[in-house]
């Protein structure tokens, strides 16, 4: 009896230690899941979602403050990596927050420019390049089409423009299949029989 | 012939389709027509699409670059007759996506008339890095199907060393003869292609493989090779998909290549003949690629024939010259019934890597079978080539799991389609594999992107924030004038103690540098000094800043004051 309690006594207390030490050994500095449900989220920050980013949006998200469904750049893969993270059901988009569009990029009219750098500040990505009363234009490979430098425009002159599919971006598309679920009576398989 | 037949082995799976070769293959090959105008796609082959080098209004000779290769992975295009350009711009392309791209159009002048050439007749004694810029000048890509710029594939790396030279003559798709032919009528011109093959790659052996339903090719190959030493022939059963890359391979030197892996990585490389012709023709007679055989077949067309076909010539013409019944056509297919895709013009243009084009009529395709859910019968599985789970890649690939796909080795799939050849309930099995991997490799440049932005972002809000700060602190030392210094928590400091400071720390520093070259020996010699004399130095020390100055500040000044006492003993050494 003693020594059963003794053995007992002595594991809790080896395995305690080894949790204790495991505890302050292994520290995981922040939140790594607000990290995960960054890595999933489409880094626009266009602020669509309510947040003021992407990463906002994520903090939201893992303090149970906002829903998956928020995120229009990301659209329905979006709302099911999220889901499939969070161990939760998957929700069609809130419309509140926008719509699913096709990828832009914004375009600046070079002849209307004032060269105000309004846009320049309101880029999330820093993205536009340009200084006072010179022109300014957009690096087209690091926009990530948040809009964001539209409403600041004085002279209207950005506008977004559709990404247009060549060669080397084309994909397959999903095949789009008429499955016969019930034989219909022209099938081999009943003509057969 | 008289060479010992070559040992073979096996690969997994496969299946025997219909052949439909014979009535191509009833008269001998003509040059096609020049047609009225000729259409150049700038992106006929794998890689960047190829920059036009010429304008609108210019006349151009037959042979003369009108496009360079843009990046490595990239084919220049070359003009395939005399003529005037008459446009650039996008025209729509032979693809399966249907898509316009830059094109250039020709009118031919019906003179045809070469550029200047200058034919290479002793490629041996040049270096294999000179043939390979003939041949990537020449425009040279893979005229089996897939389009890869040769010479790429003739470039054996720094350490490798090439074993065995594969020349692919089995051409194991249905109705496509275009190899065949080539190979009846001209193995002269294959053999010369092989030879500098060969001599680019340093290669120790080589196998022409010719599937055995082509008996007149390897008699002509045969003879053409008799006699040449270290080059072997070898009649491989028919079985389709054997003309892909890795399963020939595998039946040809018994090893598998590796699952992402090239046939490179074990010592082998594998070109088509007709690829071996055209680099003949680039090398000796100095002519560059603007032509190819291309099998006009199928039911729509009443004289199913192989034409040699310059590049931009559009289908239709072809078809015409081959008696089509325009009316019965239901689809016009590019390459073969497995691997091949429909076309959705006729007056598309033949590319690079046009071998065939199929006027399919309708009781050709047999559309009317419905598609079935999957009963999981495995016959896929038998007939796949590569050992995948056709059945397992499907039902992830169509509830779009595409992490789990790729478990399933999706990438190791070549898209050969016996698993929808076999399967009984209809399922278009390789549209959802294609679209798995696009859906991937789409997945793959968004994560790439947005990781970009996320960090341009941070660096961005960072920005921002340092910004804040600096201009925070300009404004805190606006806010307070000039004796900032005269705060309660700081001494005063005046001139005086600075200056001492500032020689402290110059002669510190002399010091230091100069310590560090004297031996041990003498610094000991000078502590003992020191102890001998006492701390008569430090009364020299200024005593400012001695009890309110930040500990940092402290530390920095008692390290300037054992310096200096330092300074002073090795002074008092010599």
């Amino acid at each position: 009896m003693l020594t059963a309690i003794l053995a007992l006594s002595a594991l809790s207390l080896v395995f305690g230690l080894i949790l204790g030490f495991a505890a302050v050994r292994f520290k995981v500095e922040g939140d790594p899941l607000v990290e995960q449900i960054d890595a999933q989220l489409p880094q626009t920050q266009c602020g669509q979602c309510g947040f003021p980013g992407c990463r906002p949006y994520a903090e939201a998200i893992a303090n149970e403050e906002a829903e998956i469904n928020q995120c229009p750049p990301g659209g329905e893969a979006t709302i099911h990596a999220l889901a499939d993270l969070l161990d939760r059901e998957p929700l069609p988009l809130n419309p509140e927050n926008g719509v699913v569009k096709p990828k832009t990029v914004a375009f600046i009219d070079e002849q209307t420019c004032i060269g105000c750098t309004l846009c320049i500040q309101a880029c999330p990505v820093d993205a536009i390049v340009g200084a006072a009363k010179q022109m300014h234009t957009i690096i087209e490979s690091e926009c990530t089409g948040c809009d964001l430098c539209l409403p600041p425009c004085p002279v209207d002159c950005i506008e977004m423009v559709e990404i247009k599919q060549d060669m080397l971006t084309w994909k397959w598309p999903y095949p789009e299949q008429p499955i016969a679920e019930k034989s219909t009576p022209d099938s081999p398989r009943e003509a057969s029989a | 012939m008289s060479m010992a037949p070559v040992k073979l082995w096996d690969f997994h799976g496969g299946i025997h389709p219909e052949q439909n070769k014979l009535q191509s293959t009833l008269e001998p090959s003509s040059p096609a027509q020049l047609p009225r105008k000729l259409v150049l796609p700038l992106h006929q082959h794998i890689g960047e699409a190829a920059e036009p080098v010429v304008e609108i209004g210019e006349t151009v000779l037959k042979g003369q670059k009108v496009a360079n290769a843009n990046g490595y992975v990239s084919a220049p295009v070359h003009a395939p007759t005399s003529g005037k350009i008459i446009d650039i711009s996008e025209y729509p392309i032979p693809h399966p996506s249907g898509l316009s791209a830059l094109a250039i159009v020709i009118e031919p002048d019906g003179r045809d008339a070469w550029v200047e050439y200058t034919p290479d007749q002793d490629y041996t004694e040049k270096n294999p890095s000179h043939l390979r810029n003939i041949i990537r000048e020449a425009g040279i890509v893979g005229l089996g199907g897939a389009g890869f710029p040769s010479f790429i594939k003739l470039n054996p790396g720094s350490q490798k060393k090439i074993k065995t030279l594969i020349l692919n003559g089995v051409e194991c798709e249905p109705y496509i003869t275009c190899d065949d032919m080539l190979m009846r009528e001209d193995p002269q011109s294959i053999i010369e292609g092989l030879h500098i093959m060969r001599h680019a790659l340093q290669a120790e052996e080589c196998v022409i493989a010719i599937e055995d339903n082509k008996p007149e090719a390897f008699e002509s190959i045969s003879k053409a090779a008799a006699g040449l030493d270290g080059v072997r022939v070898a009649l491989v059963p028919t079985r389709y998909p054997q003309g892909s890359e890795k399963q020939l391979v595998q039946v040809i030197t018994g090893k598998e290549v590796p699952s992402n892996g090239l046939a490179l990585n074990i010592g082998v490389v594998c070109h088509n003949v007709a690829t071996a012709a055209a680099i003949y023709r680039a090398i000796h007679l100095g002519q560059p690629l603007i032509s190819r055989m291309v099998t006009i077949t199928g039911k729509g067309v009443k004289r199913p024939r192989n034409l040699e076909v310059l590049f931009g010539t559009p289908i239709e013409e072809l078809l015409q010259q081959c008696d089509a019944e325009f009316d019965q056509i239901e689809r016009l297919v590019m390459g073969g019934p497995m691997m091949g895709f429909a076309l959705h013009d006729i007056a598309l243009p033949v590319i690079k890597t046009t071998n065939c084009i199929i006027a399919a009529t309708r009781e050709e395709l047999g559309l009317d079978r419905p598609v079935m859910p999957c009963i999981r019968c495995g016959a896929c599985a038998d007939v796949c080539p590569v050992k995948l789970l056709p059945q397992q890649l499907y039902w992830h690939a169509k509830a779009k799991e595409l992490d789990k796909a790729q478990e399933y080795d999706l990438f190791d799939c070549i898209e050969c389609g016996c698993c929808s050849y076999v399967c009984p309930s209809n399922i278009p099995l390789v549209q959802f594999y294609r679209f798995a991997k696009g859906a991937i490799w789409t997945q793959e440049q968004e994560h790439k992107k947005s990781d970009q932005a996320r960090e341009r972002h941070e660096f961005r809000l960072l920005r921002i924030e340092r910004e804040k700060q600096e201009r925070e602190a300009k404004r805190a030392k606006k806010k307070a004038p000039r004796p900032q210094a005269a705060s309660p928590k700081a001494p005063p400091v005046d001139g005086a103690t600075m200056a001492t400071k500032m020689r402290e720390e110059a002669i510190s520093q002399r010091e230091s540098a100069a310590a560090a070259r004297k031996t041990e020996i003498q610094a000991a010699l000078a502590r003992v000094q020191a102890k001998k004399k006492g701390t008569a130095p430090k009364t020299d020390e200024p005593p400012a800043a001695d009890s309110s100055t930040s500990p940092a500040q402290k530390s920095d000044l008692d390290k300037t004051d054992a310096s200096s006492t330092d300074s002073a003993n090795n002074q008092q050494v010599p």
